[in-house]
This record gives C-alpha cells, sequence and structure tokens, in this order.
C-alpha cells in the first residue's frame, strides 16, 4: 500500500474491490491489528479504529472493535457444535456466563441460526457455515465488521443469503461495514459507497453509481453486467448518462431510452 | 470418453451423494457441471481420475472401467485439479511443482523445461518461477496448481472451482485459456458456482441437485430457465433477468451476456429512433 487514505463513518456499507493483489487484503489486516502485530513489515501512516491507535493495541483487544469474516469459513470453525463455536470468543474474553449466554443467542438470531446451535460446523452447508462464522463475531459485539470475500466459496443462493444478512446487520443494527468483494453483480445495491484499489493506491472512491465509470472498466474490476451492458452502448454512440447498478434500473433507462 | 453408467455413491457409512448419475462427455467437449453446495459436483469429478470408485454403476475413460486401472495410470489422461490449491502444492519453488510430474513420467530435463516455461507463460506465472507457491495469493496459486497438472497434457482437464479468488481480468485470461485448450481437442470439465463466467463462456451445462441430474443442455437455455435455476440453488445471470423485464421489446430466447444484449437492444433503439420520426427524436 502507499499513501492510501480513507476515512469511513458509522454505518456506512463500503464495498471494498480491486484486481488481486492491490492491497485490499493488506488493508484489512491493518484495520484489526494483524499487521503490524503478525505480519511483518514497514507500517507507516496513522490507522484508528473507533478512536484506537491500531498498533498500539493487540489483535485481542481490537475484537470487540472490529470483527472479521474470512474467505472460508472453515477456516474460522471448528467446535463441536454451532452454539460453542459462537461462545468461543466470549469465552476468551472472560465475559460472564449470563451475559455471554445472551449474546449468543443475540448473535445466533440476528444471522437465522437459532435451529443450528446443536449442529456440528461440518454437518452445516456453506451458506450456513458462513453465518455460524458471523456469529461469532457478532458475538463479541463489535461496532464495525471487515469481511473478506465471505462468499466466494458459496453457490449463488447461499451467497445471497450471506450479503443479505449482511445488508440486513447494517441497515437495521448499524454495523459499519466493509465489504472486500469481486461479485459486484450481487453487492452493488446494497452498497452506500465503493472503493476501488489498484496498485496499492486507492483509484476511485464514491457511490457505486459515480464509481462505475471508464475508469473502474480500466482497472479491470468486474463491474455489474447490467452496468458493463451499459458502457457498451454508451460505446456505440447512444445517449446514456448514468451508470445503472440493478436489474431494475437499467430496465427503467432502457425504457426511457426507448420512448425518447 | 467420459462415460458415467447409472452411478451411485456414497462415503462408508455415509449417506448417498450421488444416485442413479448417468453422464457421457465426448472427447473436446466443454462441461459446466453446476449446483448448490454439497450437490455431489466435487464427489463426481473425483471419479474421473479413479480418486473415487463408484458404489453402484461404473465410469469408464476412454472405455476402460476406473476400476481396472490405478490413480496414477489414469492421471495420464485425466488431470485433475482440485478446488484447494494447498491440497495440491507441496514443492519449494513453482518451476519445481511444475516440473515434479514430468520427472515422475520420466521426461528428460530439456523437454521439462521448455514444458514448464511455456505454461508459466500462458498463465502469467513467469516472475513466480522461483518463488515459494506457499508466497503466493490464493489466486496465483490455483493458476500454479492448473499449470502443475496442464505441464503433462492431460487429455482430459476437469478443474474444480477454477474461478475462485481470480479478479475480473483473471477470469478473462482464464476464459480464454480454457477457449484455446478447448480448440486443441481437449475435453474441459468445469465444477463452478459462476453463473456469469459461464454465460461468457457458454458451455453444456449439467445442474446436479441433492446428487441428481436434474438438468443437461447448452447454457443459454439452462441459464434462462428460471425454475431449473432455482431448483440448483442458482440464479440466472443478471443479463437474462433484465431481459425477463422486457417482454414487450420481444428478446430472442437465449441472451445471457452483456454482448449479446448490446447487439439486440441497439438494434431496437436504432429502429425505435427510426419509426418515431424526427419529431420524436428531439
Amino acid at each position: 500500500m502507499e499513501n492510501v487514505n480513507i476515512s469511513i463513518e458509522k454505518g456506512e456499507f463500503v464495498v471494498l474491490t480491486g484486481p488481486s493483489g492491490c492491497g485490499k487484503t493488506t488493508l484489512c489486516r491493518c484495520l484489526n491489528g494483524l499487521i503490524p502485530n503478525f505480519y511483518s513489515g514497514d507500517l507507516r501512516g496513522e490507522l484508528q479504529v473507533d478512536g484506537i491507535n491500531t498498533v498500539e493495541k493487540t489483535t485481542a483487544e481490537l475484537a470487540t472493535h472490529i470483527g472479521f469474516v474470512f474467505q472460508n469459513p472453515e477456516n474460522q470453525l471448528f467446535s463441536l457444535s454451532v452454539e460453542r463455536d459462537v461462545a468461543f470468543g466470549l469465552e476468551n474474553l472472560g465475559v460472564p456466563r449470563e451475559e455471554a449466554i445472551k449474546r449468543v443467542e443475540w448473535a445466533m438470531e440476528a444471522t437465522g441460526i437459532l435451529d443450528l446451535r446443536d449442529k456440528a460446523p461440518y454437518e452445516l452447508s456453506g451458506g450456513q457455515q458462513q453465518r455460524a462464522a458471523i456469529a461469532g463475531v457478532l458475538a463479541m459485539r463489535p461496532s464495525i465488521l471487515v469481511l473478506d470475500e465471505p462468499t466466494s466459496f458459496l453457490d449463488p443462493k447461499s451467497a445471497g443469503e450471506i450479503i443479505r444478512v449482511i445488508a440486513k446487520l447494517n441497515m437495521e443494527m448499524g454495523f459499519t461495514t466493509l465489504l472486500v468483494e469481486h461479485r459486484l453483480d450481487v453487492v452493488s445495491r446494497y452498497a452506500s459507497r465503493v472503493i476501488v484499489m489498484d496498485k496499492g493506491k486507492v483509484a476511485l472512491d464514491g457511490t457505486p453509481a459515480q464509481t462505475y465509470g471508464d475508469n473502474a472498466r480500466l482497472i479491470g474490476i468486474g463491474l455489474p453486467r447490467v452496468t458493463m451492458l451499459f458502457h457498451l452502448l454508451r460505446g456505440d454512440g447512444f445517449a446514456i448518462k448514468t451508470n445503472p447498478i440493478t436489474v431494475e434500473e437499467a430496465s427503467t433507462e432502457l425504457r426511457r431510452l426507448m420512448h425518447q | 470418453m467420459i462415460a458415467v453408467d447409472n452411478v451411485s455413491f456414497h462415503y462408508a457409512g455415509g449417506p448417498q451423494v450421488l444416485s442413479k448419475v448417468s453422464l457421457k462427455i465426448n472427447d473436446g467437449e466443454f462441461i459446466a457441471i453446476m449446483g448448490e453446495n454439497g450437490a455431489g459436483k466435487t464427489t463426481l469429478v473425483k471419479m474421473f481420475n479413479g480418486l473415487l470408485k463408484p458404489t453402484e454403476g461404473s465410469v469408464a475413460i476412454d472405455g476402460v472401467d476406473t476400476r481396472e486401472k490405478s490413480v496414477a495410470q489414469l492421471s495420464r489422461d485425466v488431470g485433475l485439479i482440485f478446488q484447494n490449491p494447498d491440497h495440491q502444492l507441496f514443492a519449494e519453488t513453482v518451476a519445481e511443482e511444475l516440473g515434479f510430474s514430468l520427472r515422475n513420467f520420466g521426461f528428460n530435463e530439456e523437454v521439462i523445461e521448455r514444458r514448464v516455461t511455456s505454461l508459466l507463460g500462458s498463465l502469467d506465472l513467469e516472475q513466480y518461477r522461483t518463488s515459494s507457491p506457499f508466497v503466493l495469493s490464493g489466486g496465483e496459486r490455483k493458476r500454479v496448481a492448473l499449470a502443475a497438472i496442464l505441464v503433462w497434457d492431460p487429455k482430459h482437464v476437469i478443474m474444480d472451482e477454477p474461478t475462485i479468488g481470480q479478479d475480473y481480468m483473471q477470469k478473462d485470461r482464464l476464459r480464454q485459456f480454457i477457449m484455446q485448450l478447448v480448440s486443441q481437442g481437449k475435453t474441459i470439465v468445469i465444477v463452478t458456482h459462476d453463473v456469469e463466467f459461464v454465460a461468457e463462456c457458454k458451455p453444456r451445462i449439467v445442474l446436479l441437485s441433492r446428487g441428481e441430474i436434474v438438468g443437461d443442455g447448452p447454457a443459454d437455455r439452462i441459464l434462462t430457465d428460471s425454475q431449473l435455476v432455482e431448483k440448483a440453488s442458482l440464479v440466472l445471470p443478471q443479463i437474462s433477468t433484465l431481459m425477463n423485464t422486457l417482454p414487450d421489446l420481444e428478446p430472442p430466447k437465449g441472451i445471457i451476456d452483456a454482448y449479446s444484449a448490446r447487439d439486440f437492444l441497439a438494434a431496437k433503439l436504432r429502429s425505435s429512433v427510426k419509426t418515431q420520426g424526427p419529431s420524436a427524436r428531439r
């Protein structure tokens, strides 16, 4: 990363995208202190999460402020039951039993896995595993969720469910969300902001419609296919000024063009 | 040819993973096997190189039952690239990883060097020749795993989830690379969830759901069938969904990617401007 300046306000839903190796995962690892606590290197500049300097705190201390969900839920689950897995972080934090039970219930409810509490993680589908992983993170009551490609191992239906769970946590419970994704088709409708990184720098930063212009295509991010369609039509000389990001927007815009 | 005849499979003491699956894959065909997590896709392709043997029915590769050959023998013709590259990679450097199988097959060093260099080039890995596979990113490790199989030039190439962890440009290169392999006459089988990738490659699609084949046909037919797609826990490509919202424009069936949609819509938009006359254009 080089000269990265980003400020994310409480309650935002930010999608972070960009070509492989652009620095997305590195940025996430800085936010929860994995860099520089676990990965060595040369880190300059200042990082604050909830007003805390991440370099001065351990990853464990940061875990109650910022929750981290990884690409492959199998890397995050290990207990013999879902309930115990969700409770694991709290036990480590030394949260009193009564409080821990409340939080585990709440986290399982928020992710829709109450009926799976006694199942072993390996008995679950990929989508259920990822929900259990998210619940384990939520139980620590962070205010910020960072999710690094949480749907890439999932079938499209389960991926859609996970994205909707994340969107609900953001909209109804106010979790600040930073979601690393390549599949912009699925996530764009929920994003209040898209940050595109390229070669270690922030290349684009704005609403999805602002961000998904020609520059995004040149950097090589996978625009939603309806957005790509409008880029192609604009290239054919049609007077198109907007960048639709959902099927509904694209459909409306096409009808407008037809009747113009 | 890969011939799957009435195959059922369950792991010892486990539930049925595949039930009565029959499927013929011709030489040089390009097929995507799709379906929900746990549908049995990976189990099915592990039968192609004999890693798993059917509990009922049979799998034959080029006419020979997989029970009659060892995995090592079958691998010469059937290259299987695992979903997780870390199940496959072990060598100290990328070049060693690629050379390993060729040394086992007894090729001389000159041939090995030539093939390794050629594969590193086609998969954009030359810069990592002397790197340890384990310092590379997930997407790069997947390309190393692919190269390490293609290097011995198997006739049938099976890729389990090749697009996971690949960004848009890498997927586009992977698509072109697959098309190149298809044009060389190789059989390509990919297991994938990536609906948009498949909409752009347009292979034959075999849909698996709960261990059974529920659909089999060309991409433009399968990926416009909402009921079938729903049954296999997939979603329609975004462009198919868009076309469904425009029935009054009478789009032809089978538009599943942005380029075909553009051809159709550009023609429609031009004719609508013409028929409305100059006053409407203002």
